[in-house]
């Protein structure tokens, strides 16, 4: 569990981050949701110790990170997997040596087919075992991020922080990260912290949401209790999606509601005939 | 000004704090003495010949008092060579070639989040990134230096005899006549120091890179120009102190 407790951060006077406590559960999908320029960024950075925190403390499982001993803080970091937004990959590895990496140098006591066995798990794991010997170069936006997350979960990380994993994929390709991501959480039991603005994020892996308006925390719940809230900052920003509102629009004006409406393409896509060519 | 040469200070120790491995910063070395060492051997052997024998055909063209022997071009070529010429011109070359590979790569680096990936892993980027390219860098410049003196020689040898301005005995009695072997150590010294200035300031440069492309382009012609300036200060400091 990460407790983040009344982090304050400014730049030149402008307050980024004005007070804020939150909790991050372990083997939950946690969600720091909020716009553009709201403070997420910068509270995750100050949560991985990319950047120090004005005011305020986090706690790793019981242990104060901030202001700690530097011993202490390696400790911590080690445990620590990250998805960047960009993937981050080193260009002159390939996607087997950036995997490789962080078992090498945070792990020296295992052997050389200990790690080629990790690296092998974990890129199955991620559906990039033959994707090993690649340049980060050659493969796609999606794969970057699967290769990412394995990269991540290869020294068996406590845990998994993630910058926008969505951001420049396709919806289908965003689900499918969404799912590697919750089901690694659940799998391993780790503490994810995920950050997004994306709806279908919320409602696909939400299992914690926390809602971030102007650098400061407005709301929080689950995916269930979010489309309910009665904070006018949040129902803006969940309403300012097109395909929510247009949902809306559908639910309200069909018979039966949006259900009836989602169900009905879905029968018709599985009873349809297939065609010589398909 | 002071501010910058402070964070260069900071940036400095920063490197040699929280090392990783002797292993793992000893294979990095190795890499990057490839990579600033072998791959500079051709730009540094081209430069270094012709400057050798431009400065040969140059001197026999000056010199054309009948009492100051032929062997005089050849002591000359032979002193500028190994006192400015490849020392100080190879370097100047390096840090054309390899500050601005150095600045571009950390830069792009810094931009891409992948410093910031090493950072969450626990690991020291600076130590990891940069003291294994100053390492290499000191250990590359001064081989390269000889390179170069031998090849600059050579280029006036060759220039010298086959433009007939003297013969090839005249030239080795030339390169032979009161030679000062500390004049080799002077120039090594002065390599070295070379490299320290430029790895360490295209590193600076590369590694505080901030916003996109642009940024990183300018880092690199930034870390150039430090680093040539660099060179022709310390340039004139060494030989005011050591000779």
């Amino acid at each position: 569990m990460i407790e983040v407790h009344n982090i304050q951060k400014s730049f030149n006077g402008n307050p980024i981050l004005r007070g804020i406590s939150c909790t991050f559960e372990t083997g939950k999908c946690n969600l720091l949701l909020g716009g553009s320029g709201t403070g997420k960024s910068v509270l995750l950075q100050c949560i991985v110790g990319l950047m120090k925190p004005d005011i305020g403390s986090i706690t790793f499982d019981g242990t104060v990170f901030t202001n700690n001993k530097v011993d202490i803080k390696q400790e911590i970091r080690r445990k620590i997997g990250m998805l960047f937004q960009g993937g981050a990959l080193f260009d002159s590895m390939t996607v087997y040596e950036n995997t490789e990496f962080p078992l090498k140098m945070l792990t020296p006591e295992m052997t050389r087919e200990e790690r080629r066995d990790r690296v092998e798990f974990c890129l199955k794991r991620v559906g990039l075992e033959n994707a090993g010997n690649k340049m980060p170069s050659e493969i796609s936006g999606g794969m970057k991020k699967r290769v990412g997350i394995a990269r991540a979960i290869a020294p068996n990380c406590t845990y998994l922080f993630c910058d926008e994993p969505n951001s420049g994929l396709d919806p289908a390709t965003s689900i499918k990260i969404d799912e590697l991501i919750h089901e690694i959480t659940h799998e391993y039991g780790i503490t994810t912290v995920v950050i997004t603005h994306d709806m279908n994020s919320v409602v696909e892996i939400g299992d914690h949401i926390i809602f971030l308006h102007k650098g400061q925390k407005l709301w929080d719940g689950n995916k269930d209790e979010i489309l309910n809230t009665t904070v006018p900052e949040l129902k803006e920003f969940i309403f300012s999606s097109s395909l929510v509102r247009a949902a809306k629009k559908v639910d309200e004006e069909t018979e039966g509601g949006l259900a009836a409406v989602v169900e009905e393409p879905l029968k018709e896509t599985e009873e349809a005939p297939k065609t010589p060519n398909s | 000004m002071v501010k910058t040469f402070g964070e260069f200070l900071i940036f400095m120790q920063s490197m040699l704090v929280r090392k990783e491995r002797f292993a793992v910063l000893w294979q990095r070395t190795l890499d990057e003495a490839i990579l600033i060492g072998i791959d500079s051997v051709f730009i540094v052997a081209i430069v270094s010949a012709f400057i050798g024998a431009v400065t040969c055909v140059q001197i026999a063209y000056n010199l054309i008092n009948p009492l100051i022997p032929k062997s005089t071009i050849g002591f000359m070529v032979r002193e500028m060579t190994i006192l400015e010429l490849a020392p100080t011109i190879t370097s100047i070359v390096l840090a054309g070639k390899v500050g601005s590979s150095i600045a571009g790569g950390l830069g792009t680096m810094r931009i891409t989040e992948q410093v910031s990936a090493l950072e969450v892993m626990g690991i020291n980027s600076a130590s990891y990134l940069v003291l294994p390219r100053i390492i290499a860098a000191m250990l590359m410049f001064p081989l390269l230096v000889i390179l170069a003196m031998v090849l600059s020689i050579t280029g006036g040898y060759l220039a010298g005899t086959l433009s007939g301005a003297m013969s090839a005995q005249e030239y080795v009695e030339g390169i032979r006549t009161d030679f000062v072997p500390y004049n080799i150590a002077f120039a090594l010294i002065k390599s070295v120091v070379f490299a320290f200035l430029v790895s360490a300031i295209s590193s600076f440069k590369g590694y505080y890179t901030e916003g996109g492309a642009l940024e990183v382009g300018a880092a690199s012609t930034g870390a150039v120009t430090n680093s040539i300036i660099a060179i022709l200060l310390a340039d004139y400091v060494l030989a005011a102190v050591l000779l």
